[in-house]
Formats: C-alpha cells, structure tokens, sequence
C-alpha cells in the first residue's frame, strides 16, 4: 500500500508539474547583461511578465556582436518552453537563421530595438524609430546654428550597423542635406561633415575618436554622437583643448546619465527613447501568442522624445525634468 | 585513487547536472544535453588546439580570432569567388594552419613567448578579418557547408555531424596523446624542455607540430561555427581564446606544462555549456554563468598548484 501510494504521490507532483507549466513562459535576449539601456528592458519585461502572470527567461551576448552566444540563448529559450522571445539581435544578418529555427518550432520571435536583416524574418519589430531620433537632434542643431557656418564631426557606432546609419542619416536630413532619406544606403557624407569616426558607443573610444577628429580639423563646431557616452568622451576632448563653450554636441539615447549632462549643458539636446516600453509591449505580445495564438506583427514605434533645456522655435521639445523622469541607468 | 585534480572536474560537472536537474524538469532529457553538445562544439574543437599547446606550457591567444578569418575565408571563397566549396573550406583550414605555423616558428626559432606571439597574430587576424570581410556577415552560403550542422535522431536526442565529429576529434586526441611517441614526448617538453632535448627529442619540431595541429583544430572549429550559424561571421570568436583556456583549466590541465588530459578538457567545455543552459532553463541571469565560472577556474588552479607542490 505505501508503495502505491509513494507512486500516487509521484504521479500526482508530475501532474502538478506538467500543470506548473502551461503559465506562459517567454524570454528576453540582451545584446550585453551590462549595459544600463538593457538592464532596464529586462526590468521593464519583468514587471509586464509580473503583472501578466507568466514567466520570463533572460540571457545575453557576452559582448556586444557575440551572436554565437545568442543563438546558444535562443536554443536553451526553446529548449525552456518559451513561447515567445524577444531578442535585441547583436549582428542583424547572423542571427536570422537561428531565428528561422525557433520560429520553425512554432515560437513567436519578437525584434526589439533594432532590426534584423531582412526584417520580417522576425514576427514583428519593437523600436525607436532611430532615422527619426538622428533628425529630431539634426532640426534642432539646424535651429540653433540659424545659417553660421558649421563644420560637423560624427561619432558613429560601428561600421555597417543598422542603428548607427539611420540615426547618422537622419541627423544629416534634420540638419537640412538634400537627397538623404530613411532608405539611403550606407552612412551619408555632405560638405559641412569634416571627420567621421567610430565610436563603439563607448565614452574612452569617444574620447579618442574626437580627439582625433580636432586633430584632423579644429574647426569643429558641432558634434553628433551617436549616443551619450560617446557624447561624454568627446566633451572630455574638447575640454582638454579648452573648446568645449564653443562646440554644440547633440546626441541619441536618452539614460539618466545623458540627461544630466544635457541639464549640466555638456550635451546641448539628446532624443530619448524608451526601452521599457519596448520590453513591456513585448511581454504583452508574447502572453498574447502563448494565451491566444494571436501573433504579432509588422513594425510598432516605440516613441522618441527631443530633450533639452534650451528650447528651439519650430522644433518641439521636453525639458531635463521630464527626461529625468522616464529615463534608465543611475 | 587519481588525484584531485583529475577527479575535481568530473564532480564539479556531476554536481552541476544533479542540481539543475532539481531546478528544472526540461534540463534532464537527452534531447537538451544533445544542445548542450552543439552549443560546446565550437569552444570545444578550438580547446583541443589550446590543450596540446598548453601542455607544452605554452598558450594561445590567437585561437578564436583564427577560427573567425577562417570561417570568413571559407564562405567568403564560396560565395564571392564561386569557389567549390570543398576547396573554399580547404583554403579556410590552410590559413589557420598557416597562422599556427607562425606562431609555431617565432616560438621556436625566434624564442619569444608564446603570449606575445599570440597576442600579435590575435591582433592581425582580428584586423585581416576586419579588412576582408569589410565587417559584413556572409550569408548565402552553399548547402555544403552546413553538412556539420545537419542532424539525425538516436532515440529521443537529436545530434548534429558536427557532435560527432567533435567527439571523434576527443578519442583520436586522447589516442594520440596516450599511444604514440610524439604524443608522449609533448609532454616530456611540456615538463622539462632541456631535459627532453637532451634525451634527443627535437623539441622544437614537437612545438612546431604543436601549433600547426592547434591550427588546424581552429579551422575545423572554423567550419563548425559556419555549419552551427549558416553564416561566416567576423564578429565571431572575441572571446573564444579566453573560453578555452577556461575550458583547459576546468580540466585539470596545469598552465606550467606537462600534466593534464585531453578528456578534462571535454568536460571542462561541458562543465560551461551546462551552467549556461541550466541557468537559462532557471530563468537565471546569465552573468551568474560568469560568477561561477570565475569561482571553478580559481579552484581548479588551486588545486593545480596544491597537488603540484605535493608531488
């Protein structure tokens, strides 16, 4: 009798844990677990996944452009039980036939932030709209510089990224060159840019990119980054050389740090976007697909906001206080 | 009874499966650890380069950016030359063999330190790379390059060619290392290099051969990773020099030269691939994957130089 029993017992924990599984399991995959823009995706998935009742798995890259090391999450995801993944793809092009794997198991596979390559080889895209962050801080550096003469240094991000190009473009059509749209191919170069540089989205490579660019050109009175700790490193550069009243830097990103430093008056208007929202509505979607086999699809922005203190007429912005208030990162 | 550093690893990976297996009723399948198996393939072909040169108490810091220009000459000789791909594949492993040559040569004939040799043909692989691909990814490539990635079913499991292979590449090494003479006198050079000249082995052939071999397991790795991706990528293998040398350590295999085994190696590999998976299936942050790693390679380096002491 206590032989059955124990069994009884055990098919019933089996039961109960075959049970346990049906909550809707989805996952999150982060270029970097480091880096303050994906610690709060993941913080803004785990209060939706919390409020939704369904369970988030999460994993990384290890380094930013390690697609190994996510195609090996988007494995163990699957292997998991995830219904959905959302996945921030490290390389655009590498990740795609991993992708065609998952979703080939019946797994909704959401993009978020940037795209892949092609685009629908993801369900859908959650993202800033990037072309339209470079223009907004394009419009205003437009406003503020009413015709001077300007020369323009660019920070890019790395060569052939997605993201880095449509904000590099859509700066350069904010400021007012001709025949650049959010189709153009490849990173645009016009009259007024004297040095283009890489990078890396990091503030020592920023420095050294600026540095060199004052090098190239002391001129510079503008600078575009493509984020603000490389906005960071090149303000150190000019402060080295004593330029730094003189130089107007824009930027795109929107973390709490930037924010500040645009309130400190080091950046002069950054676009500020929401990672929390893309990670949340990406929850949302995925419960949706667990729960009710609906899928997602096509292309969802996820809003970008100008902020800056010192307003230009014809282009709308927020203040730092507001910025403060929605942005990530300490 | 083998000693702690031998047993060490089988247990740490033993403890590990056991754990997760509480953790999670999807980490004990065969199905999961025939993933864990694909997902170590890579880091584990290019660790059995890093052991041979290990135990000849050298390193290598130019494995993972080896195995990158590799994958990115193999597909890139495919897709943009029409080269067949058996000959496109040849070329890709040719280059990482010539890349151990060097590393080979300047160690013997130069006598410089194998880390600094390695740190430099990292940097320039790393840049050709770079240079050829333009940074870009190649895709569209020929079916014959995914065959590694190709799969078929025992039971439950579902494995790749490339596990197999893997596998395969283990037992020959393990082979080689045990039964044949120059496997034995790799680790008489590994021990005691004077000591090995003077009982007439030609050292500086062993090392040279050493690294040539080493090379030619990052190309193989190099074909791995395109089967595993269907992609050449040169992103690919950043951190790849760090993850076997970690892999090598789990083993048991010491850093001075001259002791260690090629299977503690494979469970070393095995040893990562099952905290990433098992965390995952957790639900657990991935950065806990690196915490324990750090704490198991401090361990296994302890107890390297405890029992060395000893001994």
């Amino acid at each position: 009798m206590n032989v059955k029993q124990c069994i009884a017992l055990a098919v019933l924990t089996a039961a109960g844990g075959g049970a346990m599984a049906e909550e809707a399991i989805v996952g999150l995959i982060t270029k970097t677990d480091t880096n303050p823009f994906f610690v709060k995706m993941k913080e803004g998935a785990q209060q939706r996944a919390k409020l939704k009742g369904a369970k988030l798995l999460t994993a990384a890259g290890r380094a930013d452009g390690d697609n190994a090391g996510q195609v090996t999450a988007i494995e163990n995801m699957v292997a998991a039980g995830a219904k959905a993944i959302m996945i921030t793809p490290s390389d655009s092009k590498a990740i795609v036939p991993a992708i065609k794997k998952a979703r080939a198991a019946g797994v909704l596979v959401i993009a978020l932030d940037s795209p892949t390559e092609p685009q629908d080889a993801t369900d859908a895209l959650f993202a800033t709209d990037n072309y339209k962050a470079g223009l907004l801080i394009g419009q205003y550096a437009k406003a503020a510089f009413a015709g001077k003469p300007v020369k323009i240094a660019m920070l890019d991000l790395f060569p052939g990224h997605p993201v880095g190009i449509a904000r590099h473009n859509g700066f350069l059509a904010g400021f007012g060159a001709p025949g650049i749209s959010a189709k153009t191919v490849g990173p645009a170069k016009t009259a007024d840019v004297v040095c283009m540089a890489d990078s890396f989205g990091d503030q020592g490579k920023g420095q050294t990119a600026m540095e060199n660019c004052l090098q190239k050109n002391p001129d510079i009175n503008l600078v575009y980054t493509i984020n603000e700790p490389a906005a960071a490193g090149a303000y150190k550069a000019l402060k080295a050389l004593g330029k730094e009243k003189n130089v107007m830097i824009v930027s795109v990103d929107g973390g709490c740090a930037g924010v500040r430093d645009v309130k400190a008056g080091v950046i002069a208007a950054t676009s500020q976007q929401y990672p929390l929202n893309m990670a949340g509505l990406g929850v949302e979607a995925g419960v949706e697909y667990a729960k009710n086999g609906k899928k997602a699809s096509g292309y969802v922005d996820t809003g970008v906001t100008l902020i800056s203190d010192k307003q230009q007429a014809g282009v709308e912005s927020r203040d730092t206080a507001f910025g403060l208030n929605s942005c990530w990162g300490k | 009874m083998p000693p702690l550093s031998k047993l060490g690893p089988v247990i740490a990976l033993l403890a590990a499966c056991v754990f997760f297996a509480s953790q999670s009723d999807r980490f004990l399948s065969s199905q999961n650890f025939s993933l864990i198996l694909q997902q170590v393939m890579v880091v584990g072909i290019i660790a059995i380069g890093q052991t041979l040169i290990i135990l000849t108490a050298g390193i290598d810091l130019s494995c993972g950016m080896a195995m990158a220009l590799g994958s990115v000459i193999m597909t890139k000789f495919a897709v943009d030359l029409g080269m067949n791909p058996y000959l496109a594949i040849g070329c890709g492993i040719a280059v990482t063999v010539l890349i151990g040559f060097i590393n080979g040569a300047l160690v013997t004939s130069v006598k410089l330190p194998a880390f600094i040799v390695t740190l430099g043909t990292m940097n320039i692989a790393f840049a050709v790379t770079q240079l050829y691909s333009q940074a870009q990814t190649v895709t569209g490539l020929p079916e014959a390059m995914g065959y590694f990635g190709n799969t078929f079913q025992l039971g439950q499991a579902t494995f790749t060619y490339g596990t197999v292979l893997m596998l395969g590449m283990y037992v020959l090494t393990w082979l080689y290392l045990r039964e044949t003479a120059p496997g034995r006198h790799l680790y008489a050079v590994g021990n005691n290099p004077e000591a090995a000249r003077l009982t007439g082995i030609a050292t500086n052939k062993v090392l040279l051969g050493v690294y040539m071999i080493a090379g030619m397991c990052y190309g193989i790795a190099a074909l791995m990773s395109v089967a595993r991706m269907g992609v050449g990528d040169p992103q690919g293998g950043q951190t790849d020099n760090l993850d076997s040398i970690t892999a090598v350590v789990l083993g048991g295999t010491s850093l001075f030269g001259g002791r260690g085994s090629i299977m503690g190696t494979l469970v070393g590999v095995l040893i990562v691939g099952v905290f990433r998976n098992g965390l995952t299936l957790m639900g657990v942050s991935s950065v806990y994957q690196i915490l324990v790693t750090g704490i198991l390679v401090i361990l296994a380096v302890a107890t390297d130089q405890l029992t060395h002491k000893k001994g």
